[in-house]
Protein backbone atom coordinates (compact mmCIF):
# COMPACT_ATOMS: atom_id res chain seq x y z
CA UNK A 1 0.00 0.00 0.00
CA UNK A 2 1.66 3.03 -0.97
CA UNK A 3 1.65 5.77 2.15
CA UNK A 4 0.75 8.90 1.35
CA UNK A 5 -0.08 12.14 3.45
CA UNK A 6 -3.89 11.75 3.82
CA UNK A 7 -3.53 7.97 5.21
CA UNK A 8 -1.43 9.31 7.72
CA UNK A 9 -3.23 11.91 8.63
CA UNK A 10 -6.56 9.26 8.45
CA UNK A 11 -4.35 7.46 11.14
CA UNK A 12 -3.62 10.31 13.21
CA UNK A 13 -7.37 11.42 13.17
CA UNK A 14 -8.29 7.89 14.40
CA UNK A 15 -6.25 7.12 17.06
CA UNK A 16 -6.57 10.77 18.40
CA UNK A 17 -10.15 9.63 18.77
CA UNK A 18 -9.35 6.56 20.34
CA UNK A 19 -7.54 8.16 22.61
CA UNK A 20 -9.97 11.11 23.36
CA UNK A 21 -13.12 8.39 24.12
CA UNK A 22 -10.97 5.87 26.10
CA UNK A 23 -9.80 8.85 28.47
CA UNK A 24 -12.70 8.74 30.63
CA UNK A 25 -12.62 5.01 31.34
CA UNK A 26 -8.78 5.29 31.70
CA UNK A 27 -9.51 8.45 34.38
CA UNK A 28 -12.03 5.80 36.41
CA UNK A 29 -9.46 2.70 36.53
CA UNK A 30 -7.09 4.87 37.80
CA UNK A 31 -9.34 6.64 40.70
CA UNK A 32 -10.09 3.21 41.24
CA UNK A 33 -6.32 1.58 41.61
CA UNK A 34 -4.94 4.48 43.32
CA UNK A 35 -5.44 6.04 46.95
CA UNK A 36 -7.98 9.23 47.15
CA UNK A 37 -4.72 11.56 48.20
CA UNK A 38 -3.30 10.70 44.54
CA UNK A 39 -6.16 11.15 42.52
CA UNK A 40 -6.84 14.68 44.03
CA UNK A 41 -4.73 16.48 41.94
CA UNK A 42 -6.10 14.43 38.98
CA UNK A 43 -5.61 11.09 38.03
CA UNK A 44 -2.82 11.94 35.37
CA UNK A 45 -0.66 13.39 37.83
CA UNK A 46 1.74 10.53 38.53
CA UNK A 47 4.03 12.73 40.77
CA UNK A 48 3.35 10.00 42.87
CA UNK A 49 1.38 6.34 41.72
CA UNK A 50 0.94 3.48 44.58
CA UNK A 51 -1.64 1.46 42.65
CA UNK A 52 -3.75 -1.14 44.87
CA UNK A 53 -6.66 -2.93 44.70
CA UNK A 54 -7.60 -1.58 48.03
CA UNK A 55 -10.71 -0.13 46.90
CA UNK A 56 -11.60 -3.04 44.51
CA UNK A 57 -11.65 -5.27 47.49
CA UNK A 58 -13.59 -2.52 49.63
CA UNK A 59 -16.26 -2.62 46.92
CA UNK A 60 -15.96 -6.24 46.62
CA UNK A 61 -16.93 -6.56 50.37
CA UNK A 62 -18.91 -3.34 51.40
CA UNK A 63 -20.58 -4.49 54.50
CA UNK A 64 -24.07 -3.16 53.27
CA UNK A 65 -23.94 -3.76 49.20
CA UNK A 66 -21.51 -5.90 48.64
CA UNK A 67 -20.38 -6.42 44.89
CA UNK A 68 -20.21 -9.79 45.34
CA UNK A 69 -23.75 -10.48 46.00
CA UNK A 70 -24.80 -7.97 43.45
CA UNK A 71 -23.01 -10.07 40.44
CA UNK A 72 -24.20 -13.16 41.65
CA UNK A 73 -28.05 -11.60 42.37
CA UNK A 74 -27.22 -10.08 38.66
CA UNK A 75 -26.67 -13.61 36.98
CA UNK A 76 -29.90 -15.42 38.92
CA UNK A 77 -31.82 -12.54 37.12
CA UNK A 78 -30.32 -12.45 33.71
CA UNK A 79 -29.84 -16.23 32.76
CA UNK A 80 -33.52 -17.17 32.71
CA UNK A 81 -34.33 -13.14 31.80
CA UNK A 82 -32.28 -14.83 28.42
CA UNK A 83 -32.83 -18.55 27.94
CA UNK A 84 -36.95 -18.01 28.41
CA UNK A 85 -37.65 -14.83 25.64
CA UNK A 86 -34.73 -16.69 23.36
CA UNK A 87 -36.71 -20.29 22.95
CA UNK A 88 -40.16 -18.16 23.26
CA UNK A 89 -39.29 -15.86 20.62
CA UNK A 90 -37.41 -18.44 18.25
CA UNK A 91 -40.96 -20.12 18.30
CA UNK A 92 -42.91 -17.50 16.94
CA UNK A 93 -39.88 -15.85 14.70
CA UNK A 94 -40.31 -19.61 13.15
CA UNK A 95 -44.18 -18.83 12.81
CA UNK A 96 -43.96 -15.73 11.21
CA UNK A 97 -41.19 -16.78 8.74
CA UNK A 98 -42.67 -20.18 7.60
CA UNK A 99 -47.03 -20.12 8.30
CA UNK A 100 -49.12 -17.75 6.68
CA UNK A 101 -52.35 -17.10 7.88
CA UNK A 102 -54.42 -13.75 7.63
CA UNK A 103 -53.63 -11.30 10.57
CA UNK A 104 -49.85 -12.17 9.89
CA UNK A 105 -49.15 -9.02 8.93
CA UNK A 106 -50.96 -6.95 11.70
CA UNK A 107 -49.56 -8.95 14.14
CA UNK A 108 -46.18 -8.61 12.99
CA UNK A 109 -46.61 -4.95 12.97
CA UNK A 110 -47.65 -4.35 16.34
CA UNK A 111 -44.77 -6.40 17.93
CA UNK A 112 -42.10 -4.50 15.64
CA UNK A 113 -44.45 -1.16 17.61
CA UNK A 114 -43.84 -2.38 20.50
CA UNK A 115 -39.97 -2.57 20.78
CA UNK A 116 -39.76 1.05 20.53
CA UNK A 117 -41.73 1.96 23.60
CA UNK A 118 -40.03 3.00 26.88
CA UNK A 119 -40.88 0.76 29.60
CA UNK A 120 -41.97 3.45 31.36
CA UNK A 121 -45.25 3.15 29.36
CA UNK A 122 -45.58 -0.09 31.41
CA UNK A 123 -44.50 0.44 34.71
CA UNK A 124 -47.33 2.04 36.73
CA UNK A 125 -49.64 -0.86 36.01
CA UNK A 126 -46.38 -3.16 36.25
CA UNK A 127 -46.16 -2.18 39.61
CA UNK A 128 -49.25 -2.55 41.53
CA UNK A 129 -49.78 -5.78 39.42
CA UNK A 130 -46.50 -7.02 41.14
CA UNK A 131 -47.78 -5.46 44.49
CA UNK A 132 -50.96 -7.40 44.23
CA UNK A 133 -49.05 -10.69 43.62
CA UNK A 134 -46.61 -9.98 46.14
CA UNK A 135 -43.72 -10.35 43.82
CA UNK A 136 -41.85 -7.19 45.01
CA UNK A 137 -38.60 -7.86 46.36
CA UNK A 138 -38.91 -11.11 44.22
CA UNK A 139 -36.76 -12.06 41.31
CA UNK A 140 -39.57 -13.46 38.79
CA UNK A 141 -41.12 -9.88 38.98
CA UNK A 142 -38.08 -9.22 36.66
CA UNK A 143 -37.79 -12.11 34.97
CA UNK A 144 -41.24 -12.46 33.21
CA UNK A 145 -40.96 -8.47 32.58
CA UNK A 146 -37.18 -8.76 30.97
CA UNK A 147 -38.87 -11.92 29.09
CA UNK A 148 -41.64 -9.77 27.83
CA UNK A 149 -39.93 -6.94 26.76
CA UNK A 150 -37.30 -8.76 24.55
CA UNK A 151 -39.46 -10.94 22.88
CA UNK A 152 -40.44 -8.24 20.38
CA UNK A 153 -36.47 -7.59 18.90
CA UNK A 154 -35.89 -11.08 19.49
CA UNK A 155 -39.29 -12.14 17.25
CA UNK A 156 -38.12 -9.58 14.71
CA UNK A 157 -34.65 -11.19 14.58
CA UNK A 158 -35.17 -14.91 14.44
CA UNK A 159 -37.70 -13.98 11.46
CA UNK A 160 -35.40 -12.48 9.27
CA UNK A 161 -33.22 -15.07 10.12
CA UNK A 162 -35.25 -17.85 9.60
CA UNK A 163 -36.33 -16.80 6.33
CA UNK A 164 -32.88 -16.85 5.10
CA UNK A 165 -33.51 -20.63 5.58
CA UNK A 166 -33.45 -22.81 2.58
CA UNK A 167 -36.98 -24.22 3.16
CA UNK A 168 -36.21 -27.41 1.06
CA UNK A 169 -34.83 -28.82 3.92
CA UNK A 170 -37.77 -28.23 6.17
CA UNK A 171 -40.10 -29.80 3.38
CA UNK A 172 -38.66 -33.18 3.29
CA UNK A 173 -38.14 -33.84 6.85
CA UNK A 174 -42.27 -32.78 6.24
CA UNK A 175 -42.56 -35.67 3.81
CA UNK A 176 -41.37 -37.92 6.26
CA UNK A 177 -44.11 -37.52 8.25
CA UNK A 178 -42.02 -34.99 10.73
CA UNK A 179 -44.43 -32.31 12.89
CA UNK A 180 -44.02 -28.62 12.71
CA UNK A 181 -42.93 -28.53 16.08
CA UNK A 182 -40.10 -31.19 15.29
CA UNK A 183 -39.08 -29.94 12.34
CA UNK A 184 -38.55 -26.75 14.16
CA UNK A 185 -36.62 -28.24 17.30
CA UNK A 186 -34.65 -31.24 15.08
CA UNK A 187 -33.82 -29.42 12.06
CA UNK A 188 -33.75 -25.59 12.34
CA UNK A 189 -32.45 -24.77 15.85
CA UNK A 190 -29.41 -26.50 15.08
CA UNK A 191 -29.16 -24.86 11.77
CA UNK A 192 -29.37 -21.46 13.89
CA UNK A 193 -27.32 -21.18 16.50
CA UNK A 194 -25.06 -18.38 15.10
CA UNK A 195 -28.27 -15.83 15.10
CA UNK A 196 -29.32 -17.83 18.77
CA UNK A 197 -26.12 -16.62 20.14
CA UNK A 198 -26.38 -13.19 18.66
CA UNK A 199 -29.67 -13.44 20.38
CA UNK A 200 -28.12 -14.35 23.73
CA UNK A 201 -25.23 -12.04 23.70
CA UNK A 202 -27.53 -8.87 23.23
CA UNK A 203 -30.37 -9.91 25.75
CA UNK A 204 -27.71 -10.75 28.28
CA UNK A 205 -26.62 -7.20 27.81
CA UNK A 206 -29.80 -5.40 27.86
CA UNK A 207 -31.24 -7.59 30.75
CA UNK A 208 -27.51 -7.48 32.74
CA UNK A 209 -27.33 -3.47 32.05
CA UNK A 210 -30.90 -2.86 33.55
CA UNK A 211 -31.28 -0.53 36.10
CA UNK A 212 -34.81 1.41 35.92
CA UNK A 213 -36.72 -2.27 36.13
CA UNK A 214 -34.08 -3.33 39.06
CA UNK A 215 -34.44 0.03 40.86
CA UNK A 216 -38.87 -0.24 40.44
CA UNK A 217 -39.24 -4.26 41.91
CA UNK A 218 -36.21 -5.04 43.74
CA UNK A 219 -36.01 -2.86 47.10
CA UNK A 220 -34.73 -5.58 50.09
CA UNK A 221 -30.85 -4.52 50.57
CA UNK A 222 -29.42 -7.88 50.25
CA UNK A 223 -31.20 -8.37 46.65
CA UNK A 224 -29.75 -5.31 44.96
CA UNK A 225 -28.64 -6.42 41.65
CA UNK A 226 -25.09 -5.31 40.37
CA UNK A 227 -26.45 -2.13 38.89
CA UNK A 228 -28.20 -0.38 41.76
CA UNK A 229 -25.15 -0.85 43.92
CA UNK A 230 -23.28 1.61 42.36
CA UNK A 231 -25.86 3.90 43.45
CA UNK A 232 -24.87 3.06 47.54
CA UNK A 233 -21.50 2.31 47.52
CA UNK A 234 -18.77 4.25 48.09
CA UNK A 235 -21.48 6.98 48.66
CA UNK A 236 -20.09 8.84 52.00
CA UNK A 237 -22.17 11.50 54.31
CA UNK A 238 -20.01 14.38 52.63
CA UNK A 239 -18.21 13.20 49.94
CA UNK A 240 -17.57 10.90 47.27
CA UNK A 241 -15.31 7.95 47.63
CA UNK A 242 -14.36 8.18 44.21
CA UNK A 243 -11.86 4.87 44.48
CA UNK A 244 -14.20 2.89 45.79
CA UNK A 245 -17.20 3.93 43.64
CA UNK A 246 -15.25 3.37 40.55
CA UNK A 247 -14.02 -0.01 41.15
CA UNK A 248 -17.59 -0.72 41.94
CA UNK A 249 -18.58 0.98 38.46
CA UNK A 250 -15.47 -1.53 37.03
CA UNK A 251 -16.54 -4.35 38.74
CA UNK A 252 -20.53 -3.83 37.18
CA UNK A 253 -18.95 -3.56 33.53
CA UNK A 254 -16.71 -5.86 33.75
CA UNK A 255 -18.89 -8.51 32.56
CA UNK A 256 -20.61 -7.25 29.68
CA UNK A 257 -16.95 -6.16 28.30
CA UNK A 258 -16.35 -9.67 28.60
CA UNK A 259 -19.26 -10.97 26.43
CA UNK A 260 -18.53 -8.26 24.33
CA UNK A 261 -14.74 -8.94 23.66
CA UNK A 262 -15.24 -12.62 23.48
CA UNK A 263 -18.64 -12.52 21.46
CA UNK A 264 -18.01 -9.57 19.56
CA UNK A 265 -18.95 -11.08 16.26
CA UNK A 266 -22.45 -12.09 17.20
CA UNK A 267 -23.06 -9.33 19.24
CA UNK A 268 -22.20 -6.42 16.23
CA UNK A 269 -24.38 -8.94 13.85
CA UNK A 270 -26.80 -9.00 16.17
CA UNK A 271 -27.14 -4.71 16.38
CA UNK A 272 -26.91 -5.18 12.66
CA UNK A 273 -29.62 -7.91 12.12
CA UNK A 274 -32.25 -5.99 13.62
CA UNK A 275 -32.15 -2.88 11.91
CA UNK A 276 -29.48 -3.06 8.89
CA UNK A 277 -31.32 -5.68 6.15
CA UNK A 278 -29.78 -9.21 7.33
CA UNK B 1 -45.44 -15.18 -2.11
CA UNK B 2 -46.41 -17.18 -5.07
CA UNK B 3 -44.48 -19.78 -3.16
CA UNK B 4 -46.56 -22.31 -0.98
CA UNK B 5 -45.37 -22.16 2.97
CA UNK B 6 -45.44 -24.95 4.92
CA UNK B 7 -48.85 -24.37 6.50
CA UNK B 8 -50.61 -26.71 9.17
CA UNK B 9 -52.74 -24.35 10.61
CA UNK B 10 -53.61 -26.14 13.72
CA UNK B 11 -49.78 -25.67 15.51
CA UNK B 12 -49.91 -21.86 15.05
CA UNK B 13 -51.14 -21.76 18.17
CA UNK B 14 -48.44 -23.77 19.48
CA UNK B 15 -45.98 -21.53 18.25
CA UNK B 16 -47.37 -18.01 18.63
CA UNK B 17 -49.39 -18.67 22.12
CA UNK B 18 -46.58 -17.90 24.70
CA UNK B 19 -45.15 -15.29 23.36
CA UNK B 20 -48.31 -13.09 22.39
CA UNK B 21 -49.34 -14.36 26.33
CA UNK B 22 -46.03 -12.50 27.54
CA UNK B 23 -46.52 -9.60 25.28
CA UNK B 24 -50.30 -9.40 26.16
CA UNK B 25 -49.76 -9.60 29.94
CA UNK B 26 -46.47 -7.55 30.42
CA UNK B 27 -46.61 -5.14 27.30
CA UNK B 28 -49.93 -4.42 25.86
CA UNK B 29 -52.75 -4.54 28.94
CA UNK B 30 -50.22 -2.26 30.84
CA UNK B 31 -50.16 0.58 28.14
CA UNK B 32 -53.79 0.63 27.73
CA UNK B 33 -53.81 0.42 31.62
CA UNK B 34 -51.77 3.35 31.68
CA UNK B 35 -53.90 5.71 29.32
CA UNK B 36 -56.88 4.62 31.76
CA UNK B 37 -55.39 6.04 34.64
CA UNK B 38 -54.18 8.63 33.05
CA UNK B 39 -57.84 9.94 33.12
CA UNK B 40 -58.24 8.78 36.82
CA UNK B 41 -57.98 10.75 40.41
CA UNK B 42 -56.27 8.94 43.34
CA UNK B 43 -59.30 7.45 44.39
CA UNK B 44 -60.29 5.91 41.13
CA UNK B 45 -63.21 8.50 39.45
CA UNK B 46 -62.91 9.73 35.58
CA UNK B 47 -61.86 13.52 35.92
CA UNK B 48 -61.30 13.83 31.79
CA UNK B 49 -57.76 15.97 31.04
CA UNK B 50 -57.45 17.67 34.06
CA UNK B 51 -54.20 15.24 35.08
CA UNK B 52 -53.01 16.23 32.13
CA UNK B 53 -53.46 20.58 32.80
CA UNK B 54 -52.05 19.93 36.03
CA UNK B 55 -48.57 18.01 34.98
CA UNK B 56 -48.16 20.02 32.16
CA UNK B 57 -48.28 23.14 33.82
CA UNK B 58 -45.53 22.11 36.43
CA UNK B 59 -42.79 23.96 36.32
CA UNK B 60 -40.33 20.38 36.15
CA UNK B 61 -42.43 19.57 33.17
CA UNK B 62 -42.95 22.86 31.12
CA UNK B 63 -41.04 25.85 32.05
CA UNK B 64 -41.39 28.42 29.18
CA UNK B 65 -41.63 31.87 31.00
CA UNK B 66 -39.04 34.19 29.44
CA UNK B 67 -38.44 31.56 27.23
CA UNK B 68 -34.54 31.53 25.79
CA UNK B 69 -32.78 31.32 28.62
CA UNK B 70 -30.45 28.53 30.79
CA UNK B 71 -32.09 25.56 32.03
CA UNK B 72 -34.04 24.46 34.01
CA UNK B 73 -36.74 24.56 30.88
CA UNK B 74 -38.84 21.72 31.97
CA UNK B 75 -37.89 18.30 31.07
CA UNK B 76 -39.96 18.55 27.52
CA UNK B 77 -37.66 21.34 26.50
CA UNK B 78 -34.62 19.24 28.26
CA UNK B 79 -35.20 15.94 25.99
CA UNK B 80 -36.04 18.30 22.38
CA UNK B 81 -32.62 20.18 23.73
CA UNK B 82 -31.27 16.98 24.02
CA UNK B 83 -32.33 15.93 20.50
CA UNK B 84 -30.96 18.60 19.30
CA UNK B 85 -27.37 18.37 20.60
CA UNK B 86 -27.45 14.46 20.55
CA UNK B 87 -28.85 13.46 17.41
CA UNK B 88 -26.19 15.44 14.66
CA UNK B 89 -23.33 15.39 17.14
CA UNK B 90 -23.03 11.30 17.47
CA UNK B 91 -24.67 10.75 13.99
CA UNK B 92 -22.37 13.18 12.09
CA UNK B 93 -19.42 11.42 14.06
CA UNK B 94 -20.49 8.56 13.99
CA UNK B 95 -20.66 8.33 9.96
CA UNK B 96 -16.96 9.99 9.62
CA UNK B 97 -15.83 7.79 12.06
CA UNK B 98 -17.07 5.26 9.76
CA UNK B 99 -15.35 6.31 6.92
CA UNK B 100 -12.10 7.41 8.49
CA UNK B 101 -11.47 3.95 9.75
CA UNK B 102 -12.30 1.92 6.55
CA UNK B 103 -8.77 3.28 5.55
CA UNK B 104 -7.28 2.88 8.60
CA UNK B 105 -4.75 -0.03 10.09
CA UNK B 106 -6.13 -1.38 13.87
CA UNK B 107 -9.77 0.08 12.95
CA UNK B 108 -11.21 -2.66 14.75
CA UNK B 109 -9.13 -2.20 17.96
CA UNK B 110 -10.47 1.50 17.25
CA UNK B 111 -13.71 0.53 16.68
CA UNK B 112 -13.82 -1.18 19.73
CA UNK B 113 -12.97 0.95 22.32
CA UNK B 114 -15.07 3.42 20.65
CA UNK B 115 -18.26 0.75 21.28
CA UNK B 116 -17.43 0.62 25.06
CA UNK B 117 -20.29 2.95 26.10
CA UNK B 118 -22.55 1.14 23.84
CA UNK B 119 -21.27 -2.04 26.12
CA UNK B 120 -20.96 -0.17 29.57
CA UNK B 121 -24.14 -0.32 31.81
CA UNK B 122 -25.82 3.20 31.09
CA UNK B 123 -25.68 3.77 34.90
CA UNK B 124 -22.26 3.07 34.79
CA UNK B 125 -21.73 5.52 32.05
CA UNK B 126 -23.89 8.10 33.86
CA UNK B 127 -20.80 7.96 37.14
CA UNK B 128 -17.96 7.49 34.72
CA UNK B 129 -19.37 11.13 32.77
CA UNK B 130 -20.10 12.33 36.12
CA UNK B 131 -15.99 11.72 37.45
CA UNK B 132 -14.98 13.12 34.42
CA UNK B 133 -16.96 16.87 34.38
CA UNK B 134 -15.76 16.98 38.37
CA UNK B 135 -13.92 19.47 39.39
CA UNK B 136 -10.22 18.74 39.93
CA UNK B 137 -10.49 15.05 39.81
CA UNK B 138 -12.13 14.97 35.63
CA UNK B 139 -10.41 15.37 32.87
CA UNK B 140 -12.48 17.75 31.07
CA UNK B 141 -12.50 20.69 33.83
CA UNK B 142 -9.11 20.17 34.11
CA UNK B 143 -8.84 21.00 30.21
CA UNK B 144 -10.82 24.39 30.97
CA UNK B 145 -9.25 24.91 34.05
CA UNK B 146 -5.64 24.92 31.67
CA UNK B 147 -7.20 27.24 29.17
CA UNK B 148 -8.12 29.69 31.94
CA UNK B 149 -11.94 29.26 31.53
CA UNK B 150 -12.51 29.21 35.02
CA UNK B 151 -16.99 28.80 34.47
CA UNK B 152 -15.99 25.64 32.84
CA UNK B 153 -13.91 24.28 35.41
CA UNK B 154 -16.18 24.06 38.00
CA UNK B 155 -18.15 20.98 38.05
CA UNK B 156 -20.42 21.00 35.85
CA UNK B 157 -23.21 18.51 37.28
CA UNK B 158 -23.49 20.63 39.98
CA UNK B 159 -24.65 23.67 38.27
CA UNK B 160 -27.75 24.38 36.42
CA UNK B 161 -26.36 26.02 33.72
CA UNK B 162 -24.29 23.29 32.75
CA UNK B 163 -25.66 19.97 34.18
CA UNK B 164 -28.02 19.35 30.96
CA UNK B 165 -25.22 19.75 29.01
CA UNK B 166 -22.56 17.30 30.98
CA UNK B 167 -25.15 14.93 30.46
CA UNK B 168 -25.95 15.46 26.57
CA UNK B 169 -21.92 15.20 26.07
CA UNK B 170 -21.64 12.00 28.06
CA UNK B 171 -24.49 10.79 25.95
CA UNK B 172 -23.30 11.55 22.72
CA UNK B 173 -19.44 9.87 23.84
CA UNK B 174 -21.58 6.50 25.07
CA UNK B 175 -24.01 6.51 22.11
CA UNK B 176 -21.44 7.44 19.26
CA UNK B 177 -20.69 3.59 18.83
CA UNK B 178 -23.91 2.88 17.60
CA UNK B 179 -24.05 5.03 14.33
CA UNK B 180 -20.73 3.99 13.72
CA UNK B 181 -21.41 0.54 13.72
CA UNK B 182 -24.60 0.73 11.55
CA UNK B 183 -22.80 3.23 9.20
CA UNK B 184 -19.38 0.65 8.98
CA UNK B 185 -21.93 -2.12 8.34
CA UNK B 186 -23.52 -0.18 5.14
CA UNK B 187 -19.86 1.07 4.13
CA UNK B 188 -18.81 -2.82 3.54
CA UNK B 189 -21.67 -3.83 1.04
CA UNK B 190 -20.82 -1.05 -1.21
CA UNK B 191 -18.22 -2.76 -3.95
CA UNK B 192 -14.78 -1.08 -3.71
CA UNK B 193 -14.83 -1.40 -7.64
CA UNK B 194 -17.48 1.71 -7.48
CA UNK B 195 -14.53 3.75 -5.91
CA UNK B 196 -11.79 2.40 -8.57
CA UNK B 197 -14.02 3.15 -11.30
CA UNK B 198 -14.79 6.66 -10.06
CA UNK B 199 -10.92 7.59 -9.48
CA UNK B 200 -10.41 6.47 -13.41
CA UNK B 201 -13.03 9.49 -14.01
CA UNK B 202 -11.17 11.61 -12.02
CA UNK B 203 -13.18 12.11 -8.86
CA UNK B 204 -12.30 13.67 -6.36
CA UNK B 205 -12.92 12.11 -2.40
CA UNK B 206 -15.47 14.77 -1.65
CA UNK B 207 -17.03 14.06 -5.18
CA UNK B 208 -17.10 10.29 -4.38
CA UNK B 209 -18.37 10.70 -0.88
CA UNK B 210 -21.66 12.95 -2.23
CA UNK B 211 -22.11 10.51 -5.43
CA UNK B 212 -21.29 7.30 -3.92
CA UNK B 213 -20.82 6.79 -0.35
CA UNK B 214 -23.97 9.46 0.61
CA UNK B 215 -26.75 8.16 -1.50
CA UNK B 216 -25.98 4.41 -0.82
CA UNK B 217 -25.79 4.63 3.02
CA UNK B 218 -29.40 6.98 2.81
CA UNK B 219 -31.53 4.04 3.80
CA UNK B 220 -29.90 3.73 7.47
CA UNK B 221 -30.34 7.18 8.14
CA UNK B 222 -33.73 5.96 9.03
CA UNK B 223 -32.33 3.21 11.30
CA UNK B 224 -29.88 5.92 12.83
CA UNK B 225 -32.12 8.82 13.74
CA UNK B 226 -35.30 6.83 14.99
CA UNK B 227 -32.79 4.75 17.56
CA UNK B 228 -31.15 8.09 18.41
CA UNK B 229 -34.46 9.85 18.84
CA UNK B 230 -35.71 7.05 20.81
CA UNK B 231 -33.02 6.90 22.87
CA UNK B 232 -33.04 10.22 23.77
CA UNK B 233 -36.41 9.89 24.98
CA UNK B 234 -36.23 7.18 27.22
CA UNK B 235 -32.93 8.32 28.54
CA UNK B 236 -32.98 7.94 32.44
CA UNK B 237 -30.18 5.94 33.97
CA UNK B 238 -27.51 8.55 33.59
CA UNK B 239 -29.79 11.72 34.70
CA UNK B 240 -31.05 9.34 37.72
CA UNK B 241 -27.10 8.54 38.85
CA UNK B 242 -25.29 11.94 37.27
CA UNK B 243 -27.53 14.62 38.43
CA UNK B 244 -30.91 13.25 39.84
CA UNK B 245 -32.66 15.89 37.20
CA UNK B 246 -30.68 18.63 39.29
CA UNK B 247 -29.68 20.94 40.53
CA UNK B 248 -33.06 22.82 40.78
CA UNK B 249 -34.63 20.49 38.21
CA UNK B 250 -31.96 21.87 35.56
CA UNK B 251 -31.13 18.60 33.94
CA UNK B 252 -34.68 16.43 34.27
CA UNK B 253 -36.44 14.72 31.69
CA UNK B 254 -39.37 12.84 30.91
CA UNK B 255 -38.58 9.51 32.23
CA UNK B 256 -36.72 10.57 35.01
CA UNK B 257 -40.40 13.24 35.61
CA UNK B 258 -42.26 9.71 35.55
CA UNK B 259 -40.38 7.81 38.08
CA UNK B 260 -40.48 10.59 40.57
CA UNK B 261 -43.86 11.10 39.74
CA UNK B 262 -44.95 7.57 40.63
CA UNK B 263 -42.07 6.40 42.97
CA UNK B 264 -41.25 9.53 44.88
CA UNK B 265 -44.58 11.50 44.87
CA UNK B 266 -46.64 7.90 44.95
CA UNK B 267 -48.67 10.58 41.93
CA UNK B 268 -49.27 7.03 40.15
CA UNK B 269 -52.05 9.06 37.98
CA UNK B 270 -49.98 12.19 37.54
CA UNK B 271 -47.01 9.54 36.00
CA UNK B 272 -49.45 7.31 33.66
CA UNK B 273 -50.08 11.01 32.41
CA UNK B 274 -46.40 11.41 31.43
CA UNK B 275 -45.63 7.84 30.38
CA UNK B 276 -48.84 8.21 28.38
CA UNK B 277 -46.82 11.39 26.62
CA UNK B 278 -43.71 9.30 26.08
CA UNK B 279 -45.64 6.05 24.71
CA UNK B 280 -47.34 8.77 22.33
CA UNK B 281 -43.78 10.26 21.04
CA UNK B 282 -41.94 7.37 20.72
CA UNK B 283 -44.99 5.73 18.72
CA UNK B 284 -45.01 8.97 16.28
CA UNK B 285 -41.38 8.76 16.33
CA UNK B 286 -41.23 5.02 15.18
CA UNK B 287 -43.56 5.31 12.34
CA UNK B 288 -40.97 5.57 9.48
CA UNK B 289 -39.09 2.68 11.21
CA UNK B 290 -42.10 0.68 10.60
CA UNK B 291 -42.80 0.97 7.40
CA UNK B 292 -38.99 0.49 6.34
CA UNK B 293 -38.07 -2.70 8.88
CA UNK B 294 -41.94 -4.43 7.83
CA UNK B 295 -41.42 -3.31 4.08
CA UNK B 296 -38.86 -5.36 3.12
Amino acid sequence: MKINKTTIILHIIAWSVAVLWILPFLGVFMASIRPFSEILRGWWNFESFNPSLTSFIEAWNDPTWPLSRGILNSFIVTIPSTIIPLFVGALAGYGFARFSFRIRTYLFTTIVLLMALPQQSVIVPLFQIMVNFRLIDNYLSLVLIHSAWGLPWIILFMRNFFSTLPIEIEEAARVDGASDFKIFYKIVLPMSLPALASVVVLQFMWVWNDFFLAKIFIYEDSMLLATQRVEFVGREVFRVNWGVLSAASLIVMIVPIIIFVLLQKYYVRGMIGWTVKG
Amino acid sequence: MGRKKIAVRKNIPLFFSPAIILILFFVVYPIFQTFYISFLSSSGEFVGLSNYSEILSRKSILDVEGFPKWPPLGAVIHNAIWILIHLPLSMFSGLALAIILRDVKGSSIVKSIIFLGMVTPLIVGGIILQYTFTERFGIVTAFFDMLGVEELSRTWTALPQSALFALIFGSVWLWTGFSMIIYSAGLATIPREYYEAAKIDGAGPFKMFRRITFPLLRPLNIVVITMTVLYDLKIFDIVFVATFGGPGNASTVLAFEMWLQAFRFSNFNGAAVIATLLTLLTSIVTIPLIKYTVRR
